[in-house]
């Protein structure tokens, strides 16, 4: 993906790495308040999910969105830094204008304030074009000293929107976070969730640090913040307010593009035997030699 | 059915529905069969800032009235009775506060009681004294600039977890009812101790105890308001309180109706679900309409004082007297119709009927009310002649 041909003309209409390249020097460390970005996505909730059988697309008349849920724990994470450390915790989110309510609804949890990033022009953008989009609207927020995400959105399920993030503004990247500690005014320690344990790593701010939920358990909502979060004015930024091209965003700013979305086939109903070891093993043989599976 | 709520009070109602279904309901059966005290949910319901509803935001609360707590009750004992109690009875514990405390009372004890860090208890009644407030035999008599509280308060919701506690004494017994008087006492104060943890049929997450006062030496300034005023305190104090009786009422029938018909279209008798039988139907038929008539009435009475009504004592006991009776019966008949499966543990309308019976006795049992009513009918139609 990073290598670039250049004799492709398709190529060369999208934006990627050569018209913007990674930030080579990584911005220094702000101030001593820390800004801190939580990233979120709505995202429809999941056990609603339904197939177009036509189009393949998701259905989304009628189902209800949600904050992607790994991103409440981002959240969480965000503003107990911010209890511990002081400093703001903005929200960012690109998405349809119907975005804002996810964005107001984490308002209500305490973030300080939010940006959504919305735009026909970014409609179709595949995680780099979204990364890169994100890192735009950072830079036009001043930058950041710490950035969370959630591990992965419950309905792409990629998990590439932060490292691409990261490696985008040239800043670490440290995921599946599980347990965050600083060790210093701007040095992190953490505990990265592996399948067979974890794995600690020390990382220097601004970073991106993903999180999955065994970091911290997300608070209620409070009313106080419920009420300032429904009169929050939350600045819309569309493609004229960010430094990057029609080229780079969107479908046109995408290397990849979602070809067909299909449901797996089904698996057949399963069936759950019980009795005598040996007899099963004999019913198990002659199922599969049935099935000419021999 | 629509009761015109701002979007302010759906916003509360919707933020406490989502910690009953969240933080509540998943517990709520370990709670009870175990007599845990809700203190996490106490700290979930302080971090939504709901501890301080009813409380001043000049002391750190939301400012709210009468409706919106009843809102906040009712969604609340939808998911457990003995939780929503412990909540109530720290508000029960804090009104002689807001009637009657001084600026400096006020600002002592309401901004903790509204961030949730402490909990508040209302002592009134006595071994020989309940329902009749004049029979106090607790103590609190002058020495110097201090006041020695002796005597026993029994069956006090709250008392050994709440760090506030409003408890009546005599200062002038010859005076009987108007010789009563209503002190601040600090869980930690010395000479105050605690009896044993009552058991209970219901409620069993809310706890209650005996307070125990010997030679408890507080000063001056922990009397509220004057010297005999402990009676009035207590009406008005138990004036506003009823209507939040009546909404833990109205959410407990209606939860018992949703567990009710649930279950009626769910279980099948004779080839079809029992809802379809008109026996079932019209059972739920009922209670449904008992829950809204119910809903109406505590919803009314909560409106009109908040209006500014000054003497409301007959309409606060009707918001108490009829949804309290009404979600004894609902609990009952969801249980019935449940039939077998009701009556289980493994099923909540076990729980919910046990729970329902306390709210037909504590503020005031439901033959009060019915003296209260009485009482002011008879006012009323000797104005009339």
């Amino acid at each position: 993906m990073r290598t670039k041909n250049s004799g492709s003309g398709s190529e060369e209409r999208r934006g990627g790495f050569q018209s913007l390249p990674i930030n080579p020097t990584p911005p220094p460390l702000r101030s001593a308040m820390l800004n801190i970005i939580v990233c979120i996505k709505q995202v429809p909730e999941t056990q609603e999910v339904r197939l177009d059988p036509e189009t393949h697309t998701l259905k989304r008349e009628g189902i209800k969105s949600i904050i992607n849920p790994f991103d409440l724990y981002a959240l969480e994470e965000g503003l107990r830094v911010r209890e511990a450390r002081g400093g703001t915790v903005t929200l960012l989110t690109m998405g349809p204008p119907q975005a804002e309510e996810a964005l107001r609804e984490a308002l209500g949890l305490g973030a300080d304030k939010a940006v959504l990033i919305s735009d026909r022009a970014f409609a179709g953008a595949d995680t780099w074009a979204t990364a890169l989009t994100l890192a735009k609207a950072i830079d036009k927020m001043g930058g950041a000293d710490l950035i969370f995400t959630g591990k992965q959105a419950i309905d792409g399920d990629t998990a590439q929107v932060g490292p691409m993030l990261a490696t985008i503004m040239g800043i670490p990247y440290v995921g599946w976070a599980r347990k965050l500690s600083f060790t210093g005014e701007a040095t992190i320690e953490v505990e990265r969730l592996l399948d067979h344990g974890y794995d600690a790593v020390a990382a220097d701010l601004p970073a991106v640090v993903s999180v999955v939920k065994e970091i911290n358990e997300p608070r209620l909502p409070s009313f106080k913040a419920k009420l300032k979060a429904k009169k929050e004015a939350i600045p819309v930024w569309g493609l004229a307010d960010l430094d990057l091209g029609a080229e780079n965003v969107g479908l046109a700013g995408s290397f990849t593009q979602v070809v067909k979305v299909f449901p797996p086939p089904p698996r057949g109903e399963s069936q759950i035997w019980e009795g005598d070891p040996a007899d099963l093993a004999a019913r198990v043989w002659g199922r599969l030699k049935e099935l000419g599976r021999r | 059915m629509d009761y015109l709520l701002t979007e302010e009070q759906q916003m509360l109602r919707d933020l406490a529905r989502q910690i009953t279904a969240e933080r509540i309901k998943p517990v709520r059966a370990e709670l009870d069969e175990q007599e845990i005290f809700p203190w996490e949910i106490i700290k979930d319901l302080a971090q939504a800032d709901l501890c301080g509803t009813i409380i001043p935001e000049a002391y750190g609360g939301l400012g709210l009235g009468c409706l919106e707590n009843v809102l906040v009750l009712e969604a609340l004992a939808e998911g457990c009775v003995g939780v929503a109690t412990t909540y109530a009875a720290s508000f029960l514990g804090a009104y002689p506060l807001l009637l009657f405390g001084n600026e400096d009372q006020k600002q002592k004890y309401l901004p903790p009681l509204a961030r949730g860090e402490a909990l508040a208890a209302f002592a009134l009644t006595e071994a020989q004294a309940g329902s009749d407030a004049g029979a106090i035999a607790a103590t609190a008599v002058k020495d110097g600039d201090h006041y020695v509280l002796n005597g026993t308060k029994q069956w006090i919701t709250n008392a050994g977890e709440a760090e506030i506690n409003t408890v009546i004494a005599m200062t002038d017994k010859a005076k009987g009812a108007r010789g009563a008087s209503a002190f601040i006492v600090e869980k930690g104060d010395p000479g105050v101790s605690f009896g044993k943890k009552e058991q209970k049929m219901g409620i069993r997450a809310s706890v209650t105890r005996e307070i125990i006062l010997e030679e408890v030496r507080i000063p001056q300034d922990r009397l509220l308001g004057r010297e005999g005023m402990g009676f009035i305190l207590t009406m008005r104090t138990l004036d506003l309180a009823r209507p939040g009786a009546g909404a833990l009422a109205v959410g407990l029938a209606q939860s018992a109706l949703d567990e009710a018909a649930s279950f009626a279209k769910e279980r099948h008798q004779f080839g079809q679900p029992i809802i379809a039988f008109q026996a079932v139907q019209h059972m739920l038929a009922d209670m449904a309409t008992k829950v809204e008539a119910a809903r109406a009435l505590v919803y009314s009475v909560a409106r009109y004082i908040d209006s500014g009504a000054k003497d409301f004592t007959k309409a606060a006991a009707m918001a108490k007297l009829f949804p309290t009776d009404m979600a004894m019966q609902i609990t009952v008949d969801a249980v019935q119709v449940m039939g077998g499966h009701g009556y289980m543990r493994e099923y909540p309308v076990e729980k919910m009927m046990r729970d329902a019976k306390i709210l037909q006795i504590y503020e005031g049992t439901n033959q009060i009310m019915r003296n209260i009513i009485g009482l002011a009918l008879n006012k009323e139609y000797s104005k009339k002649k």
